[in-house]
């Protein structure tokens, strides 16, 4: 177990190396961040000055070196473009982005489940269609489209919620919170219908042939002739079973929708952490790009070796593999 | 279904009409980025321009027609031809009390001219601030300056008290560290900052004790600044009544905009000028390696280039009617403007045909024109429009558009001015035409502030004499006629194509009662009246 977690681990740190060694040698095609700091009436001088402040006249691996021990030394850096630390930036925007990203999967369970049993039981029904069709469309439809339209229906025809941003938010210490007041939950519904209707349908068509293949087991059949009600072999079995790759799969989109989250971000100008990568992107903010490439690849990493770790515990076969091994 | 959306749009306008009722004064406007920052000194950008304005004071103040007032110098005179005298007004305080005195504009100008500080341009002239007394100083220039100022206003004024207790003296960029006055702001201005979180809002109000409240326009008690990076969410914004002001407008919605009931758009000529220019120094054009030619050092393909480009067609098909066309580099109210000076070439392939023959390039040659695809309205669409319009006469020209970080770094001193033919556009920060003569027609060995971005390095020798002449010349009438000699050698060489000065949008709801749009693309709160 033990070995495992170490050898896990030491796979963590490389790619965690190689995710910020081929990050920073993309930033030297992303522009000079130099003409984005100055303005018009800048001489060379003054250019040259601030490239050698910024340490940009460095060879690349040393920009990288330094990089990575400052990084170990938990310095971040200052972001070009708003002039405050790093960390202090991202601490005001994880709140904003882990809240539409919890909203939305929840919204995407809570739609995506019933919706998904329901086509699944009923798969020639008229309205199954209906919604296996309209969940084709939004499964296609680019997520900034589906944006602009709620934006264009919602808040400019018929002016029911707001247009862009988070509306009030309460200090709870240093996270921020929209979900206390009215004003803030409105400002939440668009982002994450946005959000969520990608996973909805995922999770709905998941379902679905999960319990497609389900009602086709021997169990419900005898569960069927024992004569359970159709409600309990529905739910009580058959949901059941089909919950665990759902779960899984859930859990593994939860890195994708904080992905996603970028371009939702752009659309309703939701002050997170995608908005600002973007916004980084281009200003050619370095600091900013490179320190939220790091922290969505530990990300990954930690929910990839939390899946592992699951695993392990779930699936006794790994187990008895390992404690035969080890009694030989 | 008509009558449906009427309905709806009818009931959002009243819930709409309730919501304005209940804050009537609370002006909240919206552009694309969002402020680099509240120190006055640190950076030279746009909409950080704009806020310095409403926070801090100079000297002199410039109003929307850009003349200029007093701010915090009530009187001044030249003593000596590089010698000014400014009485400063009494009793004006920062925003956290501290008294405004002679020693803060000694200090401002140490700090502001600073390496480090972008916006030490503004004060490059000036040698010396001395203080005679309390409420006096003296500013020496390093030489007679005609356009002192036309700076001042830029000379942003802070309080050396807080900043020295702040540890702030050094302006600070890039160094890993920041700056206090980058997230706190303490000027002397009409309004102060009461909430900022970066990227969301920007919450001011009103100056209660501001030296200028009896005679102010404004009638606002809050506004809130917010950025919306996303186009179509701004115009949404605005459309949906969040926004009583958004810039820019995209020019594509001008017209819906100007259909729909309670919002108006403000356009007006900006001062920017954006034009082409050519590669006349390399004695090889880049395109062309192995050929030993420079076709651009010959002015008849220089006119031929000219004369290809249908301004009308880019005015009306690329811009939508919003720009104008000129003849000049610098736009009309930039000192020195000259009127008559401001007639194109005509647009003439056929013509221009004959003179790449007689040039000797009756078959053309291959050139590569560097556009930006994301600093002006429509840049890479206006290159898109310029390359058919030269392939016709005959040239095999290539598009290379590209992001501005990249853009500006190619064509600029940066990287050796590695171009043949470019788009650029260019405001002179001081609005005079000796800023453009500098930065534009002369080059970067003539000293600090020549040739910046003259980066097709056109060089004329009575243009660099007349360009030292102008710095210096304090008489308006001989000056202004030696910038007219100067332009009309460049316009005759056809140093650069001039293209057009691009129009500045603005969508303002009806709950404005008056905003100015300074030309320059900036909201000075002082001059916002909500109904």
């Amino acid at each position: 177990m033990l070995a495992f977690i170490v050898r896990r681990l030491l796979q963590s740190i490389a790619v965690l190396l190689a995710v910020g060694f081929i990050a920073f040698s993309m930033f030297q095609f992303a522009g000079d961040p130099v003409n984005n700091m100055v303005g018009q009436d800048a001489n060379a001088e003054t250019r040259a000055l601030l490239r050698e402040r910024l340490g940009l006249d460095q060879p690349f691996p040393i920009q990288f070196v330094r990089f990575i021990g400052n990084m170990l030394q938990g310095e971040f850096g200052v972001s070009y473009r708003l002039g405050m630390k790093v960390e202090q930036i991202l601490v005001q925007r994880v709140p904003a982005t882990l809240e539409l990203v919890l909203i939305a999967a929840l919204l995407a369970l809570s739609v995506g489940v019933p919706l998904g049993v329901y086509t699944g039981l009923h798969r020639h029904g008229a309205l199954s269609r209906v919604m296996l069709t309209v969940s084709l469309i939004g499964i296609s439809l680019p997520t900034f489209l589906i944006g602009i339209l709620l934006i264009l229906v919602f808040a400019v025809w018929l002016g029911w919620l707001p247009s862009f941003g988070r509306g009030k938010v309460v200090a709870l210490g240093w996270w921020t919170t929209g979900l206390t007041s009215w004003d803030g939950f409105r400002a939440l519904i668009l982002p994450a219908v946005t959000l969520s209707l990608f996973q909805m349908t995922l999770i709905l068509r998941l379902v679905r042939s999960e319990m497609l293949e389900v009602l086709r087991t021997d169990y419900i059949k005898f569960a069927r002739a024992r004569g359970l009600t159709s409600r309990s072999i529905n739910f009580g079995h058959a949901l059941k079973n089909t919950m665990v790759p759902v779960i899984t799969i859930t859990g593994l989109q939860i890195g994708a929708l904080i992905a996603f989250a970028i371009i939702t971000e752009t659309v309703f100008q939701w002050p997170g952490m995608g908005l600002l990568f973007l916004q980084a992107i281009q200003f050619v903010d370095i600091p900013v790009m490179s320190t939220y490439l790091v922290l969505v690849s530990l990300m990954f990493v930690i929910i990839n070796l939390t899946v592992d770790l699951l695993y392990y515990a779930v699936d006794p076969r790994l187990r008895i593999e390992r404690s035969a091994v080890g009694a030989h | 279904m008509k009558l449906r959306l009427t309905v709806l749009a009818l009931a959002a306008g009243l819930s709409l009409a309730v919501a304005v009722a209940a804050d009537a004064k609370t002006f909240r406007y919206a552009t694309g980025a969002d402020l680099l920052g509240l120190d006055p000194h640190s950076n030279n950008e746009g909409p950080t321009n704009a806020m310095k304005g409403n926070l801090y004071e100079g000297l002199l103040h410039r109003r929307p027609d850009l003349s200029l007032n007093p701010s915090l110098a009530t009187e001044w005179q030249q003593t000596a031809p590089d010698v000014w005298r400014f009485k400063l007004r009494q009793g004006v305080k920062y925003h956290l009390g501290q008294d405004f005195t002679a020693d803060d504009v000694v200090f401002s100008f140490a700090r502001q001219s600073q390496a480090t500080s972008d916006m030490a341009y503004a004060v490059a002239s000036i040698k010396e601030v001395r203080k005679i007394d309390s409420h006096t100083v003296e500013l020496v220039t390093k030489g007679p300056d005609p356009v002192l100022l036309q700076n001042l206003p830029l000379f942003y004024i802070m309080s050396k008290s807080w900043v020295e207790q702040n540890n702030a003296g050094t302006v600070e960029r890039g160094a890993g560290k920041t700056n206090y006055p980058n997230v706190n702001a303490n000027g002397t201005g009409p309004f102060r900052v009461v909430e900022r979180v970066p990227d969301t809002r920007t919450v001011l109000e009103p100056n209660a004790v501001w030296w200028g409240n009896a005679t102010r326009e404004t009638n606002i008690t809050r506004a809130v600044f917010q950025p919306i990076g996303n186009a179509a969410t701004r115009v949404a914004a605005l459309l949906s009544g969040e926004m009583d002001l958004i810039y820019p407008l995209p020019l594509q919605d001008v017209d819906r905009i100007k259909a729909q009931g309670g919002v108006q758009v403000m356009q007006g000529p900006e001062l920017r000028t954006i034009f082409l220019g050519f590669d006349q120094w390399r004695d090889e054009s880049l395109d062309m390696p192995g050929s030993k030619k420079n076709p651009f050092k010959d002015v008849r393909v220089r006119k031929a280039f000219y004369q290809a480009i249908d301004i009308n067609a880019i005015q009306r098909v690329v811009m939508r009617g919003a720009s104008a066309p000129t003849a000049s580099m610098v736009a009309p109210g930039i000192q020195g403007f000259v009127e008559d000076l401001n007639k194109r070439l005509p647009f003439d392939p056929d013509g221009a045909k004959k003179l790449l023959a007689e040039a000797g390039y009756p078959n053309g040659f291959p050139v590569t024109l560097d556009c930006p695809n994301d600093r002006y309205v429509n840049d890479e669409a206006i290159c898109l429009a310029v390359v058919p319009m030269i392939k016709r006469i005959g040239i095999d020209i290539k598009l290379n558009a590209q992001t501005r970080s990249k853009h500006f770094n190619k064509i600029s001193l940066t990287e050796g001015n590695v171009t043949s033919f470019y788009l650029l556009g260019w405001t002179p920060g001081s609005y005079d035409s000796l800023n453009a003569l500098m930065n534009l027609m002369t080059l970067s060995n003539r000293g600090a502030g020549h040739g910046e971005y003259n980066s097709g390095r056109y060089n004329n020798a009575r243009v660099n004499e007349l360009t030292d002449l102008i710095k210096v010349e304090v008489d308006q009438v001989k000056r202004n006629a030696m910038i007219r000699e100067a332009f009309k050698i460049h316009q005759d060489e056809v140093g650069h194509i001039p293209l057009h000065q691009q129009a500045l949008a603005w969508g303002v709801r009806d709950s404005v009662a008056k905003a100015w749009q300074r030309p320059f693309d900036d909201v000075d709160l002082r001059f916002i009246v909500m109904k």
